[in-house]
C-alpha cells in the first residue's frame, strides 16, 4: 500500500539503520522485558489517584449528588465538563487511525496504536461521569430503550443526551474493533518472539491465530479500510451529538449553529494535545525515539495548529455574531464582552490564553520541533480545552434568563477528587497498556521502512532512485530444502568437484591447529588404509564447498560426523566461520547417524 | 499543450452573447412602476384567483402573532417586519405590498445574475483553496493536477471583478441595511451599522478581491518559475504563501458570507453560515477539477494523470458531499430544534415557497453522490464520475439560488429567461477563460519536488 516511490524531500520517518528484525525487537522490548523503576513510581502515583477517585465515587453514590458543588442554577458543572473533556481527548485516536489512514499519511503508523489506546481509555473515563451523575448507577440501563410502562418520557428520544448514549457506545465499540484489528499481527509478533509459554498462550489467543499468510494480510487491509470508512463519520457524529447537548439545552433560548463542526475541531485539538503529552514521555521511556521522531511531533503540532486555527476562527465567529445578533442576552454567553469582564473573567481569559495565544508559538518552526516546549504547550492546551467546556456550561448557566437566580459555582473536594481519580485511572490503564501491548504498529511501520526509513533514503540519495532495496543475504543453499541438490545455481555439476571456488577454498591450518586437533580428538580420525570415505554431500546442508572443507580438516566419514556434539559444532564454527550455527541447525550428527546405519 | 478547440470557443462565445442578451432582457422587462405590478398581479390572479381569496384571511391571522408584536417592541422597524414575515403575498396592506412586490420584481434580474456569477466565482475560488491546501499539506498525489487547477483559477480575476461590481451596485436590491430610511426606524440595524455600512462593506470587498487575486497571481508565478529553477526556492515560497493565504481565506470567507449573503436578511444570523457556504464552494470546486481532468484526459493531453488521481478526486467529491450535508443538517437541525422566531424565518420561507428546490437539493447533493460514488471501482470510471459531477453542480447551483432568491425576491421567484441567461453567460465566460488559461503553458508541472511521487503514485 505504501511501498511506492517517495519524494526525497520528505524527511525520514524511521531513523537509524533499522532492519525489519530491529523493528520487531525494539517494539517487543517493553513487553518482553522487565519494568524499570520509573514505571513503578508513575504507576504507583496513578494508582493512588485512581483509588482516591474511586473513594470519591463511592462517597458520591452512597451519599448522593449533593456532595458535589452543584446548585439550583448550575445543575451540572464539573461532571459534564469532565465528560466532554474526556470524550474530546478520545477523539484523536480514531482520527489518526481512520482519517489519516484514508489520507494515506505514513506518519500515523508510529503513533496510531497509542492514540487508539488513549481513545478507548479516555472514553472509559468519559462514560463514568454520566453514570455517576445518575445518582443510582445500578439503574443505568434505564437510558436504553427497553419496553417499559413509564410513559413517553422514558426513554426521551427528543433529548440529545439520549443520542449521546448511542453515539458514544457505538463509537467505543467501533474504536475497540479497529484497535484490535490493527493489533492482530503485532500480538502475533509478540507470540512468536516470547520465550515464556504463558505469554505465548495469551498472545496466541489475543492474536486470533494470526498466521501471516497473504490471505491474512489481504483481509487485514480490507477490514482496516472498511473500518476506517465507518469510523470517520463516527468521529464526526460523536462530538456533533455532544455539541448538541449544549447547542440545544444549556440555556433555553440560546444556541449556536456552529457548535457541531467547532466541537469536532476542538476535540481533535485536545486529543492531539493529549497524544503529544503521552508519546513524548513514552518515546523516551520505551526507547522508541527512532520511530516516534521529531518529525512525528512536528506533524502532530501542525495538526494542532490547524485544528486550533479552526477553533480560533469559531471563537471569533461566536464572539462577532454575539454582537452582530443585537440580542442583549448574548452578552451573558461565554464568548462575549460580558464574559470577558464579568465575574468569570478568569475562566474566559484562561480559555483565550491556553487555546488561542499559547498555541500560536507553534507557528515558529524551532518551537514546533522543540520537545520540551511541545510538551508544555500540549499540557496548556489540555487545560485550555477543559476551560472551554467549563466556560460553556458554567459561565452560560451562571447568568441565565432570571437575574434573581444568577450565581457562581464552587467545586467541592469530591468534584476535584473524582476528576483527579479519572486522570489516575486513565494513566493506570495507559501504563498497563505500555507494558503489555506492542505500542507501535510494528507490522505497519515495516511496510513504510523502505520508502521512509532513513537508511534507505540515504541509499537512494547516493545511488539514485532506482537502486535496489533488496538486502542481500548470504546464500544458504540448504534453505531450499531437497531442491538445493538439483543442479542449478548451487552447483553446476555434481561431477565437477574442483571448480575454481573449491580450489581457493582453503582452511587456515596454522591458525586453527589447536582447534582442529581438539575437534578430531572428539570425533576420531580417519584412516584411509582401513576406512572408506563417505559422500558427505548426502548430509543436507553440506555442499561441495563444505565437503571440501571438512576433508581438509580430516573429516571423511559419516561416523565422524555422527559423533559431533555441541562442543564440536562450536569448534567447527570457529574454524569455518562462513556459516555459523548451520551444522547444529541441520543436525548433521543425527543425519550422519542415519546415513551411517544405512551403509 | 492544450488549445481551446475553435468549436468550443465558438460555442462559449455564442452562449455568452445569448446570455448577455437574456440578462439585458431581464433588466429591461423588469416592472418600472406600481401600475406594472398591478397588471402582473391581476394577470396572476386571473390564473388562480379562487384560492387566493380563501388563503388571504388565514394568512393574516397567522402573521399577526405574538412574535411579531414582540419584534416590534424589540426594535424591528415596520418595514423590516414586513420583509421578515413576507411569506405570502396576501398578508399586508395592499399599497405597501405592491410596492414591495415591485421592489422584489426589480431585484429579480440582479439576483439571477448574482447567483450565476457567484456560482462560477466560487468554483474558481474553491479550486484556489484546494490548490493552496495541496501546497500547504505537501501533498504527494496531486502535483500532476497543478496546471489544471491553475487553469481553472484563471477565472478568478474576471469572475471576482464581476461579482464585486454586482454586490457594490446592487444596493438595496440585495441589502436592506443600505436603505437609510429602514435603518432609521430599526434599533437592531442601527446597532449593526458599525459593521453593516456601505464604505466598510466596499473596503472589505476590495480586501477580499485583492487578497485572493494576489495569491493566485504569485502562486502561479512561483509555480511556473519552479519549472525552470534548479533548486526548490519557488516551491518553498509557494508553500509559505499558501499557508498565509489559507489563514487569510478562513477569515475573509466568513466575512464574505456575512457581507454578501447573510446581510441580505440583516436580522437573521447563524454562526455556522460561513462554513456552510464554504462546503458548497469546496465540493463544487473539486467536482470541476474532476470534470476538467476527465475532459483533458479524454483528449490524451495528460497521460501522466492516471485513474488513481481520478479516484482520489472522486473520493473528495464523495466526502465533501457528505460534509456539506453534515453542515446543512447541523444548521437546519439546531434552528429547527430551538425554533427561535428570529432564526427560524430563514427556513420557513425556504420550505414554504421553495419546497421542491429545498428538498430536491438534498437529493442532488447528498443522496445521488452517495449512491453513485459509494463503490470504489466506480470512482475510476470517468462517465460515472461525470454523472455524479452533474448532480453535484446542479445541486450546488440550486444551493446558491436558495441562498439568494428567498432573501431577495421572496416568493416572487421564477426560473425563467434572466436565470437561464445568466447561467449561460457565466458558463460561456468560464469555458472561454478557463480554456484559454489552460492553453497558456504545458500541462505537466516540471521540477516540482513531489511531481515524481505524484506520477508514480498508486495504491
Amino acid at each position: 500500500m505504501s511501498s511506492h516511490y517517495e519524494a526525497p524531500i520528505r524527511e525520514p520517518l524511521v531513523l537509524g539503520e533499522k532492519s525489519y528484525h530491529d523493528i520487531s525487537v525494539d517494539v517487543g522490548a517493553p513487553v518482553l522485558g522487565k519494568a524499570n523503576k520509573s514505571w513503578w513510581i508513575v504507576f504507583t502515583i496513578a494508582l493512588i489517584a485512581f483509588l482516591w477517585g474511586l473513594g470519591c465515587i463511592i462517597y458520591t453514590v452512597s451519599t448522593g449528588i449533593g456532595v458535589w458543588g452543584l446548585n439550583k442554577t448550575i445543575g451540572w458543572a464539573w461532571d459534564i465538563t469532565n465528560f466532554v473533556w474526556w470524550v474530546g481527548i478520545g477523539h484523536a485516536g480514531t482520527l489518526i487511525s481512520a482519517v489519516l489512514l484514508l489520507f494515506r499519511q505514513k506518519w500515523r503508523m508510529a503513533v496510531n496504536r497509542s492514540a487508539e489506546a488513549m481513545t478507548i481509555f479516555a472514553v472509559v473515563q468519559a462514560g463514568l461521569f454520566p453514570i455517576i451523575h445518575m445518582g443510582r448507577p445500578w439503574l443505568a440501563y434505564w437510558v436504553l430503550p427497553i419496553p417499559n410502562q413509564f410513559g413517553s418520557l422514558w426513554v426521551n428520544f427528543n433529548s440529545p443526551l439520549l443520542w449521546d448514549v448511542f453515539a458514544i457506545s457505538t463509537y467505543l465499540s467501533v474504536s475497540l474493533v479497529f484497535w484490535w484489528t490493527g493489533l492482530l499481527p503485532d500480538f502475533a509478533m509478540i507470540r512468536d518472539r516470547t520465550t515464556s509459554p504463558f505469554q505465548k498462550k495469551i498472545y496466541g489467543i489475543l492474536s486470533f491465530g494470526w498466521s501471516g499468510r497473504v490471505k491474512d494480510w489481504q483481509r487485514f487491509e480490507e477490514v482496516s479500510l472498511v473500518l476506517a470508512g465507518l469510523a470517520t463519520p463516527l468521529v464526526l457524529s460523536v462530538h456533533t451529538i455532544v455539541s448538541f447537548d449544549f447547542a440545544t439545552s444549556v440555556v433555553p433560548g440560546w444556541h449556536s449553529t456552529i457548535y457541531p463542526p467547532y466541537f469536532v475541531a476542538g476535540a481533535i485539538f485536545s486529543g492531539f494535545a493529549m497524544v503529544q503529552t503521552l508519546l513524548i514521555i513514552m518515546r523516551k521511556v520505551s526507547n522508541l525515539e527512532a520511530y516516534i521522531t521529531i518529525l512525528h511531533i512536528e506533524y502532530m503540532n501542525k495538526v494542532i495548529l490547524l485544528t486550533g486555527g479552526i477553533v480560533t476562527t469559531a471563537y471569533i465567529i461566536e464572539y462577532f455574531i454575539a454582537w452582530y445578533s443585537g440580542v442583549p442576552y448574548e452578552n451573558y454567553a461565554y464568548l462575549s464582552f460580558g464574559a470577558a469582564t464579568g465575574p468569570y473573567w478568569w475562566a474566559f481569559w484562561a480559555l483565550i490564553i491556553c487555546n488561542l495565544i499559547v498555541p500560536l508559538t507553534l507557528w515558529v518552526k524551532k518551537l514546533r520541533r522543540n520537545i520540551v516546549w511541545t510538551f508544555i504547550v500540549a499540557l496548556i492546551i489540555n487545560i485550555g480545552m477543559w476551560f472551554e467546556r467549563f466556560d460553556i456550561i458554567v459561565i452560560d448557566l451562571s447568568k441565565d434568563r432570571l437575574t434573581s437566580s444568577w450565581t457562581m459555582f464552587q467545586p467541592t473536594f469530591v468534584d476535584i477528587g473524582t476528576f483527579m481519580g479519572t486522570i489516575g485511572f486513565f494513566f493506570v490503564l495507559f501504563l498497563l497498556y505500555a507494558r503489555t501491548f506492542p505500542v507501535i504498529a510494528q507490522a505497519e511501520v515495516k511496510t513504510i521502512l523502505k520508502s521512509s526509513g532513513e537508511s534507505f533514503k540515504k541509499l537512494r540519495a547516493v545511488h539514485g532512485d532506482d537502486h535496489s532495496h533488496v538486502q542481500t543475504v548470504e546464500p544458504y543453499p540448504a534453505d531450499a530444502g531437497p531442491s538445493a541438490n538439483v543442479e542449478d545455481k548451487n552447483f553446476d555439476s555434481s561431477f565437477n568437484d574442483l571448480d575454481e571456488e573449491t580450489e581457493n577454498n582453503q582452511v587456515d591450518y596454522e591458525a586453527n591447529r589447536g582447534k582442529i586437533d581438539n575437534l578430531l580428538s572428539g570425533i576420531g580420525t580417519f584412516d584411509p588404509a582401513t576406512q572408506t570415505q563417505d559422500d558427505l554431500k548426502k548430509i543436507s546442508g553440506v555442499g561441495p564447498v563444505m565437503e571440501q572443507k571438512l576433508h581438509q580438516l580430516g573429516i571423511f566419514t559419516f561416523e565422524q560426523v555422527s559423533r559431533m556434539t555441541d562442543r564440536e559444532y562450536d569448534l567447527l564454527d570457529e574454524i569455518i566461520s562462513e556459516f555459523p550455527g548451520r551444522a547444529k541447525r541441520d543436525d548433521w550428527a543425527g543425519q550422519a547417524l542415519i546415513l551411517k546405519n544405512k551403509n | 499543450m492544450y488549445t481551446l478547440p475553435s468549436k468550443l470557443k465558438l460555442f462559449s462565445i455564442i452562449i455568452m452573447v445569448l446570455g448577455l442578451a437574456g440578462i439585458t432582457y431581464g433588466f429591461l422587462t423588469a416592472p418600472k412602476t406600481i401600475e406594472d405590478v398591478k397588471e402582473i398581479m391581476a394577470e396572476q390572479d386571473a390564473h388562480h384567483g379562487g384560492e387566493h381569496a380563501v388563503e388571504a384571511h388565514g394568512e393574516e391571522e397567522h402573521t399577526a402573532n405574538f412574535v411579531d408584536v414582540a419584534r416590534g417592541e424589540e426594535g424591528y422597524s415596520e418595514a423590516a417586519m414586513e420583509h421578515a414575515t413576507d411569506l405570502k403575498p396576501e398578508g399586508h396592506g395592499s399599497a405597501s405590498h405592491e410596492e414591495h412586490v415591485l421592489h422584489q420584481l426589480q431585484t429579480r434580474p440582479w439576483s439571477a445574475t448574482f447567483v450565476a456569477a457567484f456560482f462560477f466565482l466560487m468554483i474558481a475560488l474553491g479550486v484556489l483553496v484546494f490548490y493552496a491546501i495541496q501546497y500547504a499539506s505537501q501533498a504527494g498525489w496531486s502535483p500532476v493536477l497543478y496546471r489544471i487547477m491553475e487553469g481553472i483559477t484563471t477565472y478568478l480575476l474576471p469572475g471576482s471583478i464581476i461579482v464585486f461590481l454586482i454586490v457594490v451596485f446592487a444596493g438595496t436590491h440585495f441589502f436592506p441595511w443600505q436603505n437609510e430610511e429602514l435603518v432609521a426606524g430599526d434599533k437592531i440595524l442601527q446597532g449593526k451599522s458599525g459593521y453593516l455600512n456601505f464604505p466598510f462593506f466596499v473596503i472589505r470587498a476590495v480586501i477580499y478581491l485583492l487578497g485572493w487575486n494576489l495569491y493566485r497571481h504569485f502562486s502561479r508565478k512561483n509555480s511556473l518559475a519552479q519549472a525552470d529553477a534548479n533548486n526548490y526556492d519557488p516551491y518553498r515560497k509557494n508553500f509559505k504563501l499558501s499557508v498565509f493565504f489559507l489563514i487569510f481565506f478562513i477569515v475573509t470567507e466568513a466575512t464574505m458570507s456575512w457581507d454578501w449573503f447573510m446581510s441580505m436578511t440583516p436580522h437573521w444570523y447563524s454562526t455556522l453560515f460561513p462554513w456552510y457556504v464554504f462546503a458548497s464552494m469546496f465540493v463544487s470546486a473539486i467536482t470541476v477539477i474532476a470534470l476538467v481532468t476527465i475532459y483533458l484526459k479524454s483528449r490524451g493531453l495528460i497521460p501522466f494523470v492516471s485513474d488513481k488521481h481520478l479516484h482520489d478526486l472522486a473520493k473528495y467529491m464523495f466526502a465533501f458531499s457528505i460534509f456539506w450535508t453534515y453542515l446543512w443538517f447541523s444548521q437546519f437541525m439546531l434552528i429547527w430544534y430551538a425554533n427561535i422566531p428570529e432564526e427560524v424565518t430563514y427556513f420557513i420561507i425556504r420550505i414554504q415557497e421553495y419546497k421542491l428546490l429545498f428538498f430536491g437539493m438534498l437529493i442532488l447533493n447528498f443522496v445521488f453522490p452517495i449512491l453513485v460514488l459509494m463503490n470504489s471501482d466506480y470512482k475510476r470510471v470517468p462517465w460515472f464520475v461525470v454523472i455524479a459531477a452533474v448532480f453535484i453542480l446542479v445541486g450546488h447551483y440550486v444551493d446558491i439560488f436558495l441562498l439568494v432568491m428567498p432573501s431577495t425576491v421572496g416568493h416572487n421567484w421564477y426560473f425563467g429567461i434572466p436565470e437561464i441567461a445568466a447561467l449561460l453567460f457565466f458558463m460561456g465566460l468560464f469555458i472561454f477563460v478557463v480554456g484559454t488559461g489552460l492553453g497558456k503553458v504545458s500541462l505537466r508541472p516540471k521540477n516540482d519536488p513531489f511531481i515524481k511521487e505524484s506520477e508514480n503514485y498508486h495504491f
